[in-house]
C-alpha cells in the first residue's frame, strides 16, 4: 500500500507537534501492511522541514514551498495538497486534523477523486484492511469503519498518537510544481489575531483545563452578585496552575446577551456540544452542573474534579471522579493561596 | 457595494442535544433507537449561520436569504415551526436521511445540485454559508465538498465574523488553534463561510416573521425532491456508546482548606 504522510509547516518553518503524531501513525500502518511510504510537506520553509523528519525511514519526501503556500489560504492550499496526493500515487493519505489541514483537505480530497474522514482517533491495518474509528454525534457514539475506495485520506486528531521522534538529515526532497491561478489569489490572509499575552486562555498543551460553569455568575449566599470576584479568582488560578480556560454554553451566552460576565471569556473557550472537546490530562470545573452537553466537552479529559455548592449536581452521576460540595469563592481563593 | 448578496444557509436537523443516544443497526446502515421520535433543533453551527446571514442580510439592501435544508420531510416540517419564526428565508427542502452516519460526500453532492437549482442564482453575489461541522457527523468536511461542486474558490471554516467593505470585499475571522483568529480579505463573492459560533445571541421567536416564512415553507416542504443519501463508500463495522460512568466519590461537610489542599496535592501530582 502507498502511503503519504501529508503535513504543513508552522509560521517558523518548523512541523507541528500534530503531525510528528501522525508520523508515528503512518510508520505503524507502514509496518503493518509492508506498504511504503512517502512524506509530503507544504508550506513556508518545506524543505527544511523534511530534513527534520529524514530519519522516519520514508522513500520519499515531496514538498511546495513556494511563495502561494506561505499563507494558509484555502485556495493554494487545496491545489497543493492536490498536487502532492497526485504525485505520490497514495492510496493512504494520513494526516493532521490542524486548523489548516482540515480548512483544505475535503477541497483536496474532491479535487483527487479521494474519500475522506476527519476526527479520526484510531488506525489500525489488518490483513491488508485499514480500520478506523471516529466519534459520531459529537463525542457520543464511537464507529468503527473502512473505506474500499482509494485514495482514502484521513485527518487524524492531535493528541492521540506519540510524537515522532528522530534523526534529521539529508531527505533529498522533490519540489512538486504546481500551477497556481489568479482565481487562487482572491483571498490574502492578513494576519492572526491573538489575545494579550496575560488574556491567552486557551493553551491546547496544557496538562489541566479549568470548566466555569455559570455558577460565578449567579448570586451567592449573601443574595449578591460577585462578578469580579470571580474574574480575580479566576484569572489567578490560570496563571499559577498554568491551566487552560473553559466555559459552559451557558455562560459564555450570558456574554452575547449583553449581561454583565467574566470579560476575558468568549465562545472560543466554550467546551461541549456545540463548543470544543480538548484534550487534556485532568479537569477541574466549578459552578457549573456537569449535564449530558457538557460531558460530551469532557470526553477526552483523563482526570476530572469538580466543585458545586449542590451534591446533586450532573457530576455527581458518574460523570467525575471527585466532586467537592463546596463554595467555589472559598475554595479557589484557597487553592490560589496554597499555589502562590 | 453590490445589488446585495443572495446567502444560502445549508443546515438541517440533529436529535437535540439533551436526549440520549443509542446506535442501533439497520438495513441502511447504522442509525438511532427511535431516530424518528427523537426531538429534533436545527443543527446549532449552522443556526449560527443563519442568524449571521439573516444580519448580513438586513445590512446589505437588496440581499436575500435562503435555507436549504436536506432531512426526512416530516421532521422538517415540525423544525420549521420554531426555526420559521426567528428570521425570514426561503426554504429549500430536500427530503432524504439527516443521519450521522451518511456519507458528507453524498450530502455534498446532493446540497450542491440544490444550490445551483435556485432560481436566479447569481454566483456574482453568492455566500454559501454553513455550520463548520455538524452535531450529527461532525466531520467539517461537507461544506468544501459542496465549495468544489459549485467551482467557488474561496472557504473559510470556523467563521465567527464577517465585515464587508463598501468594494465589497469582506475580512473573514477564522478559529485556528489556542484561541486566536486567522484573519483573511477576501475580493468578493462568491465565497462559501462555514461557521462557528458567531457573534449573535439567539433571536426571540417573531410571530410576524413565522407568518411570512410559513407561505413559502409549506409550498418548499411539498415539492421537497426524494434524495437517497446514505453510508455512500463507508463500511461500518461497530457503533457504540462506551462505558463511561465513573465511581464518583462526593467530598462532603469538609472545611474548604482541606478541599483546596486535596485539588492543589492532585494538580502537582
Ligand atoms: C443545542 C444546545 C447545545 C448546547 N451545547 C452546549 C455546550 O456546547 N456546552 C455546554 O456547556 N452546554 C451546552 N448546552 C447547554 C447545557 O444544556 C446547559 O444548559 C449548560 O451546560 C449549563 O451550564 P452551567 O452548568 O454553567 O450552568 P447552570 O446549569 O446554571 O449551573 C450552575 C451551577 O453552578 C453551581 N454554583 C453556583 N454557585 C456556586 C458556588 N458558589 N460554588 C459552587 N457551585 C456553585 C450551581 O449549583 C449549579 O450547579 C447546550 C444546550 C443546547 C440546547
Amino acid at each position: 500500500m502507498k502511503i503519504l504522510a501529508l503535513f504543513h509547516t508552522q509560521d517558523d518553518g518548523s512541523l507541528p507537534k500534530a503531525a510528528l503524531e501522525v508520523l508515528t501513525t503512518a510508520m505503524a500502518i507502514k509496518e503493518q501492511t509492508g506498504g511504503t511510504l512517502a512524506v509530503g510537506i507544504l508550506g513556508q520553509g518545506a524543505a527544511n522541514a523534511a530534513e527534520t523528519v529524514a530519519g522516519c525511514g520514508a522513500e520519499s519526501f515531496l514538498t511546495v514551498g513556494s511563495e502561494a503556500v506561505a499563507q494558509a489560504r484555502y485556495a493554494t492550499d487545496t491545489a497543493a495538497a492536490t498536487a502532492l496526493i497526485r504525485d505520490s500515487g497514495a492510496e493512504l493519505v494520513l494526516a493532521p486534523g490542524t486548523a489548516r489541514f482540515a480548512r483544505c483537505l475535503p477541497g483536496a480530497a474532491h479535487r483527487t477523486g479521494a474519500q475522506i474522514d476527519t476526527h479520526i482517533v484510531s488506525v489500525k491495518a489488518e490483513g491488508g484492511q485499514v480500520q478506523a474509528q471516529r466519534w459520531f454525534y459529537r463525542q457520543r457514539i464511537l464507529g468503527t469503519f473502512s473505506r474500499a475506495a482509494r485514495p482514502w485520506i484521513m485527518l487524524a486528531d492531535a493528541g492521540v498518537n506519540m510524537p515522532w521522534h528522530g534523526a534529521s538529515g539529508a531527505a533529498s526532497p522533490k519540489e512538486v510544481a504546481v500551477g497556481f491561478s489568479d482565481a487562487d489569489l482572491r483571498t490574502s490572509v492578513t494576519g492572526v489575531r491573538s489575545p494579550a499575552a496575560d488574556a491567552q486562555t486557551i493553551k491546547p498543551d496544557a496538562a489541566l483545563l479549568f470548566v466555569a460553569g455559570a455558577g460565578w455568575t449567579k448570586k451567592q449566599k449573601d443574595g449578591q452578585f460577585h462578578i469580579a470576584e470571580a474574574g480575580v479568582l479566576i484569572q489567578d488560578f490560570l496563571i499559577k496552575a498554568k491551566s487552560s480556560l473553559g466555559s459552559s454554553k451557558s455562560l459564555v451566552d450570558l456574554q452575547s446577551e449583553g449581561q454583565e460576565t467574566l470579560n476575558f471569556m468568549t465562545h472560543m473557550n466554550q467546551v461541549g456540544q456545540t463548543g470544543s472537546t480538548p484534550r487534556h490530562a485532568k479537569g477541574l470545573s466549578a459552578c457549573c452542573h456537569g449535564e449530558e452537553p457538557h460531558a460530551v466537552g469532557w470526553r477526552f479529559i483523563n482526570e476530572r474534579r469538580a466543585i458545586n455548592l449542590d451534591p446533586n449536581c450532573g457530576w455527581a452521576q458518574g460523570k467525575a471522579d471527585v466532586v467537592y460540595v463546596g463554595d467555589a469563592f472559598e475554595i479557589m481563593a484557597k487553592v490560589n493561596a496554597l499555589l502562590s | 457595494m453590490t445589488d446585495g448578496f443572495q446567502i444560502v444557509v445549508c443546515g438541517s436537523l440533529v436529535p437535540d442535544p439533551l436526549q440520549t443516544l443509542e446506535p442501533l443497526t439497520t438495513p441502511q446502515g447504522p442509525g438511532l433507537k427511535n431516530e424518528l421520535m427523537l426531538p429534533s433543533v436545527l443543527d446549532p453551527w449552522s443556526a449560527h449561520a443563519l442568524f449571521e446571514a439573516a444580519n448580513l442580510a438586513k445590512q446589505i439592501a437588496g440581499s436575500k436569504v435562503y435555507l436549504v435544508s436536506l432531512g426526512p420531510k416530516a421532521k422538517l416540517q415540525q423544525l420549521m415551526m420554531t426555526v420559521a419564526q426567528k428570521v425570514p428565508f426561503e426554504l429549500v427542502a430536500i427530503d432524504g436521511s439527516a443521519s450521522g452516519f451518511t456519507d458528507a460526500h453524498e450530502a455534498a453532492a446532493v446540497l450542491a445540485e440544490a444550490v445551483a437549482a435556485i432560481p436566479g442564482l447569481d454566483k456574482n453575489r453568492l455566500l454559501v454559508f454553513g455550520g463548520c461541522a455538524s452535531a450529527s457527523r461532525d466531520a467539517g468536511v461537507t461544506m468544501q465538498l459542496l465549495c468544489e461542486r459549485l467551482a467557488i474558490r474561496d472557504f473559510f471554516a470556523g467563521v465567527d465574523e464577517i465585515k464587508v467593505k463598501p468594494d465589497s470585499s469582506f475580512e473573514v475571522l477564522e478559529r485556528i488553534e489556542g484561541g486566536q483568529y486567522q484573519v483573511s480579505v477576501c475580493k468578493g463573492a462568491p465565497a462559501v463561510l462555514a461557521w462557528a459560533t458567531g457573534n449573535l445571541p439567539e433571536p426571540p421567536n417573531n410571530p410576524q416573521v413565522g407568518m411570512v416564512n410559513m407561505r413559502g415553507v409549506m409550498p418548499a416542504l411539498m415539492k421537497a425532491k426524494p434524495s437517497k443519501v446514505g453510508t455512500g463508500g463507508i463500511a461500518y463495522e461497530k457503533t457504540e456508546v462506551p462505558a463511561q460512568k465513573r465511581a464518583t466519590r462526593i467530598v462532603k461537610d469538609v472545611g474548604a482548606d482541606q478541599i483546596a489542599a486535596e485539588i492543589v496535592e492532585w494538580i502537582k501530582q
